[in-house]
């Protein structure tokens, strides 16, 4: 799987640490990013079967706004609504980002 | 004329329920807490640390989910931080009902705050105006410039007072009365009313005092302010409570609206009700108590 469809080699992928955001209380989810050799989605939560399909196309599409190195995302959702789940993904995007800048 | 009658109806916010911004599980329940108007927190109750995160979903939360019809306040952080600016540029795009400013102090606070997010609705394309201010007051100067700050911009819709912080800034001991609020809480209902915005109310820290929380709601209803902020849920009941007519005083506000209305259609320019003369102010003060009625019930035979 390749996160950046289309974002061609000749634009410098930023490099990335690891980084999470979100908690693992109820109506929540708890997503870490961590640099990787090729990109991942791990979705964990009760209702897997369910919203899988969902999350990693949300995952994709966020992860696609970013022109960062390859990452892998685990996602461990305690019931997080989508509005929450993209939020969570974003922050812990950005604060990859941004710990690898300082 | 003043800006509430030209904005159309007020709205009512008795209460308005402060909601840590990084807590989706409370954000996403905010209608069942049934509190008027809900205030989405970037301040105080988020760590340095979860700034971001707290930014990230109060804006993922006003862009796509459905709130209903409560009225959403966001309170950003400080001017005087590094997190107003990012706060702004993040959340003015999604256009909450207001934005909570806090520590004003002068009207040039309001005219920076002001510019910064009329330059933010031009660069997303939304209607100049749309996001109003709520200015906090919570220091000294900001409680003697309460009026300019109030009148610094028709963007400015209500003064709302920040206990704590002020309390601390007049090195003043804090009571259980509140009595060291009352000449800043005096002023500020004035200010907000000369100006013709509402003003609303401190928070009552204990949330194990309701009987504190209710008399101190009671007294700032009696000052006239428009709401009280809880910062729990369990507050809001208890608010509400405070902001009721009672019975009799319901019935007869309801008796003198009706009777100046059949005044209005009879053309007849003295409206007298139960014997006693009614002018102007007691009509507008009696319209708007029928408005807060109209948000209880009352049993039919205590309204006579």
């Amino acid at each position: 799987m390749k996160f950046h469809h289309k974002i061609r080699t000749e634009v410098s992928l930023l490099t990335i640490v690891a980084a999470s955001a979100g908690t693992l209380e109820s109506s929540d989810c708890l997503v870490t990013v961590v640099p990787a050799e090729v990109d991942g989605i791990r979705y964990e939560g009760a209702n897997r079967a369910i919203f899988l399909n969902r999350t990693e196309k949300i995952a994709r599409e966020i992860m696609e706004r970013y022109p960062i190195e390859n990452a892998s995302i685990r996602i461990q959702d305690q019931g997080a609504l989508e509005v929450t789940l993209r939020a969570r993904i974003e922050t812990a995007v950005e604060r990859a980002l941004e710990g690898a800048r300082q | 004329m003043k800006r509430e009658e030209r904005d159309g109806k007020r709205r009512l916010c008795r209460s308005m329920l402060y909601i840590p911004g990084d807590s989706p599980g409370m954000i996403q329940n905010a209608e069942v807490f049934g509190a008027d108007s809900i205030l989405l927190d970037l301040e105080d109750s988020i760590a340095e640390s979860a700034k971001d995160s707290a930014r990230k979903m109060v804006r993922s939360f006003l862009s796509g989910f459905d709130f209903g019809g409560l009225f959403v306040t966001v309170r950003v952080n400080s001017p005087d931080t590094a997190y107003f600016e990012r706060d702004l540029r993040e959340i003015v795009p999604c256009r909450p009902d207001a934005i909570r400013v806090p520590k004003c102090g002068t009207p040039a606070d309001i005219m920076a705050a002001k510019a910064l997010i009329a330059k933010i609705e031009q660069d997303s394309g939304i209607p100049e105006g749309s996001v109003k201010i709520h200015a906090m007051i919570e220091t000294a100067i900001g409680v003697e410039n309460a009026y300019l700050i109030a009148s610094a911009s028709e963007r400015v819709s209500a003064l709302t007072i920040g206990g704590q912080d002020l309390t601390a800034d007049m090195f003043a001991r804090k009571t259980r009365e509140g009595w060291e609020l009352f000449y800043a809480r005096s002023r500020i209902v004035m200010a907000a009313r000369a100006a013709g915005i509402m003003a609303f109310d401190t928070v009552w820290a204990d949330i194990n005092d309701s009987e504190g929380l209710f008399s101190e709601t009671k007294q700032i209803v009696e000052l006239g302010f428009d709401g009280k902020a809880a910062i729990h849920p369990s507050q809001i009941e208890v608010i509400h409570k405070a902001f009721r007519p009672d019975a009799r005083e319901a019935a007869r506000a309801r008796r003198i609206v009706e009777a100046a209305e059949r005044a209005l259609r009879e053309g007849k320019g003295v409206i007298s009700v139960d014997g006693r003369m009614v002018d102007a102010p007691v009509v507008a003060r009696a319209e708007r108590l029928v408005e807060i009625a109209s948000l209880y019930e009352y049993e039919e035979d205590n309204t006579l």
